[in-house]
């Protein structure tokens, strides 16, 4: 079976010297892959290129087995790809509805986007209450919630996710975990989630890779992950 | 370079540049003048843009400015009975005060504003300047102001013609203004516009104050301006709304970043382009056998075309200009030659492509300045992001 | 009074121009954060060859349309071709590159038409109807009104209720994330382009039968009394520009009326000045403008 993603060999520079050496893994389909590692560790460095919005020097990305090498940005979102992006990005001066609307325009289904919609509406019940709300007047767990229902509204098979939980309460961290736990089993979305927050990541994820200075330390089953000390002392920090 | 070293080199290229104009005919004398007089305003614009990042689109107009200045004091000087030298350096003096008025006005409105804001109210002044010379009765609007006729003096009068006599007043009066941007430049104050450029914020943490630095900035500039026009008024007598429009201003800024911005070597190509490709221009479409019409139509604007033509595909492939270029090739050369004894051990930074559009350099390249080892002109100026990892 | 209010009248009609004009100036500078101080010589050249084409058709829409498509081509070739070095790090890059593109298309223009003046007739007479004895707006006037109107309203429209609107916006606001989201904001940006050349082309010629004459500079004031009006408006609100370009509009159409014209160029400059050292961000900018 081929993974739903695969990085081979990913070395990745900001103009100098590189962030990532050579990182390798995969991504099963349908399973949630906890990607964590502590500041400067190349978690955003790493999703921003499998996104295409940066160019490695060398290695590979594959999603479902497709080289993703010259195909844009744009385009890897049609091939099934989708990102929320660090920071959330919302766009605070469109409306919740417009927001969401943007995630799926790129289908040219006028009804397929309506019932995305509806159904990013039941999934996320917050959002359907303030639809007209703009952007900048949501919360920061509002806005988790509207970044993820949009980049559902394209209807992924990947998702990517950079540090959902970051500034946000631990029961709002906790809703959303929840949330994308059930997505996955549910309709068999793969994601990706980038995270900081180390015991909420690993708590929903079946599998953890440890990213430290730009390298894979550590790659296996969540639970076993969260059991070993001396990785955790010396990379995760808790 | 110390000040003193400035003075002398100054003193000893304007006796050269003196020298000079017994070799030239008379009206090689007269566009020499012209050199001059437009190098002033190049020297200062590219001060300007180039070392306190402020974009001025109106140095046609703060020529314009110097010039009535000039005008109205040398008529007012010739009412009272002065005449000679008194007279023309209380012209000057009338320049100076002038642009230099309408300089701080700008620079304060500059201090505040971000680029493009200001770049557009520059743009409105240039505009007006018609509008307002006829408004104010004594502009007399379109028609302009005449000034009286400075001769040759007396004991030189059997020696030069009256072009190399105006030329010799140009080079003197550009000698100043550019000598003065140059110690404004090396001075501490040229040291905090950079700073300011580069990042506000950091320089006012290090207790600058940026506006009070960018207001500096646009006086000199628009004094150094307000000389050109002086100049150009010496030179023709007259003073008219005609001779600043929007086109010269244009051509100004095109001409430092032609040559390159923040170098006054790049500036004194500039201001030679500014004159002689006209010319050159004109030369080659009358030469051509060509109908009248046609020559009429082309003279003028085929230069500018060739000018226009030229910015864009120097800031598309080569934001250092002509004066960044010459450097590059001189660098190039010397690093080869330090190559040959290093073991080639010198880390050449990739060139930056045709994304980076002009970004004022830290001016390595003016022509006095003792040659520095670095193997690239410039430095890139943007801080080392090192990578937001949440 | 009756000279008041023709001359409200008459202002009103160049703003509504001039909101156009600025219109075109804002769309670029939300999509790109470039002020595009070449498009005054990009509308003139739309400008002739819209009446180029009137001449050869003897029907000015004709020549309407053709200033509309050949401002557009304009719009695509210039963001493709030459503005897309502007550089994101220097905000001067981009001014330059305007610059350099005034000075080649206002020369190519000189070279081909010469530097005359030449005359335009407008479609409709340009006397001014009295209205219960009161000279008012003429007939071409009216138009100008209706014409510049709609196509703000249809602009409006465009942006807001439809799905291209919505993708243009997103781009200009969060150029990144909206490429995350599969739009292609390399192609809205040159259909911001395309859109705002257009409108300014058609604002120009709109504004040229009132003013000496079409030549290559014919729209030097014109621009600068449109970025006035950006100014004014707020370079982020198109809804700023229709405010601000009534509010130029009639100072100048006021100060023209009762100071003379060489006067109105200085009026413009002081309203400029004294809103970008009052308030930078447009006097009617609602949310703060984003810096530069």
């Amino acid at each position: 079976m081929t993974a739903a993603l695969a990085l081979r060999g990913l070395v990745v520079g900001h103009g100098g010297a590189p962030v990532l050496h050579g990182v390798s893994f995969e991504v099963d389909e349908g399973s949630v892959v906890a990607l964590v590692g502590g500041n400067g560790a190349g978690k955003t460095t790493l999703l921003r290129t499998v996104s295409g919005l940066l160019t490695p020097t060398a290695g590979t990305v594959h999603l479902h087995g497709r080289d993703l090498a010259r195909v844009g940005v744009e385009d890897r979102v049609r091939a099934g790809l989708a990102q929320v992006p660090e920071g959330r990005g919302v766009i605070t001066e469109l409306t919740i509805e417009e927001n969401l609307r943007l995630g799926g325009l790129w289908r040219g289904d006028p009804a397929d986007l309506r019932a995305a919609l509806a159904e990013m509406e039941e999934l996320f019940e917050p959002l359907a209450r303030r639809r007209t709300s703009l952007g900048h007047q949501l919360s920061g767990g509002e806005r988790q919630m509207l970044a993820i229902a949009r980049a559902l509204v394209a209807r992924p098979r990947v998702l990517l996710l950079d540090e959902p939980s970051l500034g946000l309460a631990p029961l709002v961290v906790a809703q959303i975990m929840r949330v994308l736990r059930e997505l996955c089993d549910r309709t068999g979305l793969t994601v990706l989630l980038a995270e900081q927050n180390v015991a909420g990541a690993l708590s929903v994820a079946d599998r953890g890779v440890v990213l430290g200075l730009g390298e894979v330390v550590a790659d296996r089953p969540a639970a076993a992950l969260a059991q070993d000390e001396t990785l955790r002392h010396a990379y995760l920090g808790f | 370079m110390n000040a003193r070293r400035t003075l002398l080199l100054a003193a000893g290229g304007l006796v050269l540049a003196i020298g000079a104009t017994f070799l030239l005919d008379p009206f090689r004398n007269y566009q020499l003048a012209l050199v001059a007089a437009y190098l002033c305003a190049t020297a200062g614009l590219t001060v300007l843009v180039g070392l306190s990042g402020q974009l001025s689109l109106g140095h046609a107009a703060l020529m314009a400015a110097g010039g009535y200045g000039y005008a109205l004091t040398v008529n007012a000087l010739t009412g009272a009975g002065v005449d000679g030298v008194g007279r023309f350096l209380g012209g000057i003096v009338g320049a100076v005060v002038v642009s230099g008025v309408v300089g701080l006005l700008l620079g304060l409105a500059g201090a505040r504003l971000h680029g493009p804001y200001l770049a557009g109210l520059t743009l409105t002044l240039v505009v007006a300047v018609p509008a307002v010379a006829a408004s104010v009765p004594a502009l007399q609007g379109d028609r302009g102001v005449r000034t009286a006729f400075d001769g040759v003096p007396a004991p030189l009068r059997s020696l030069i013609a009256l072009e190399q006599w105006q030329a010799w007043v140009a080079l003197a009066v550009a000698a100043v203004a550019v000598t003065g941007l140059v110690l404004l430049r090396d001075g501490r104050a040229g040291l905090r516009m950079r700073a300011v450029r580069d990042d506000e914020v950091a320089a006012a943490l290090a207790g600058i104050a940026p506006a009070r630095v960018k207001v500096l900035a646009f006086v000199a500039s628009a004094v150094t301006a307000g000389l050109g026009g002086s100049v150009l008024v010496f030179v023709t007598q007259s003073v008219s709304p005609g001779a600043f429009p929007l086109g010269l201003s244009l051509l100004l800024l095109v001409a430092v970043v032609v040559g390159g911005l923040g170098s006054l070597l790049g500036a004194a190509l500039g201001a030679v382009l500014v004159v002689l490709l006209p010319w050159l221009v004109g030369t080659v479409t009358d030469a051509l056998p060509l109908p009248d019409a046609v020559v009429q139509r082309l003279d003028g604007t085929l230069a500018s075309l060739v000018f226009g033509v030229l910015l864009i595909a120097l800031v598309a492939g080569a934001p250092g200009g002509l004066a960044g270029a010459l450097t590059a090739a001189r660098a190039r050369r010397r690093a080869r030659r330090a190559a040959g004894g290093a073991g080639g051990r010198r880390r050449t930074r990739p060139s930056r492509g045709g994304a980076a559009a002009a970004p004022p350099t830290g001016d390595p390249s003016a022509p006095a300045r003792p040659a520095t080892p670095t193997p690239t002109p410039s430095t890139p100026r943007e801080p080392v992001r090192t990578p937001t990892e949440g | 009074m009756d000279r008041l209010v023709f001359l409200l009248g008459t202002g009103v009609a160049r703003g509504t121009v001039l909101a156009l004009f600025a219109l075109s100036l804002v769309l670029i500078w939300r999509a790109t954060r470039i002020v595009n101080f070449a498009a005054g010589a990009m509308a003139v050249v739309g400008v002739y060859v819209g009446v180029a084409v009137t001449g050869a058709t003897g029907s000015w829409w004709w020549g309407l349309v053709a200033t509309v498509v050949a401002g557009g081509l304009l719009g695509f070739v210039v963001e493709r071709g030459v503005l897309r070095f502007a550089s994101a790090r220097s905000p001067l890059s981009g001014v330059i590159l305007a610059i350099g593109l005034v000075v080649v298309l206002q020369s190519l223009l000189g070279i081909v038409f010469g530097q005359e003046h030449e005359p335009v007739q407008p479609p409709f007479s340009d006397r001014p109807l009295q209205v219960g004895g009161v000279p008012l707006l003429s007939p071409y006037d009216l138009f100008v009104v209706v014409v510049a109107l709609g196509l703000l309203g249809a602009l409006r429209l465009l942006f807001v209720k439809t799905s291209l609107g919505l993708q243009l916006r997103a781009a200009a606001f969060e150029p990144e994330v909206s490429r995350l989201l599969g739009v292609r904001v390399a192609r809205m940006r040159t259909v911001g382009w395309v859109l705002a050349a257009s409108a300014a082309s058609l604002a120009a010629l709109l504004a040229v039968p009132n003013e000496l004459g079409l030549n290559p500079h014919a729209a030097d004031m014109l621009f600068v009394s449109a970025f006035t009006v950006a100014v004014v408006g707020g370079l982020d609100s198109p809804g700023g520009a229709l405010l601000g370009g009534l509010t130029v509009g009639v100072v100048t159409s006021v100060v023209t009326g009762y100071l003379g014209a060489t006067l109105a160029p200085v009026a413009v400059l002081g309203l400029l000045a004294a809103v970008l050292l009052l308030r930078p961000s447009g006097l009617f900018a609602q949310a703060e403008a984003r810096r530069a």
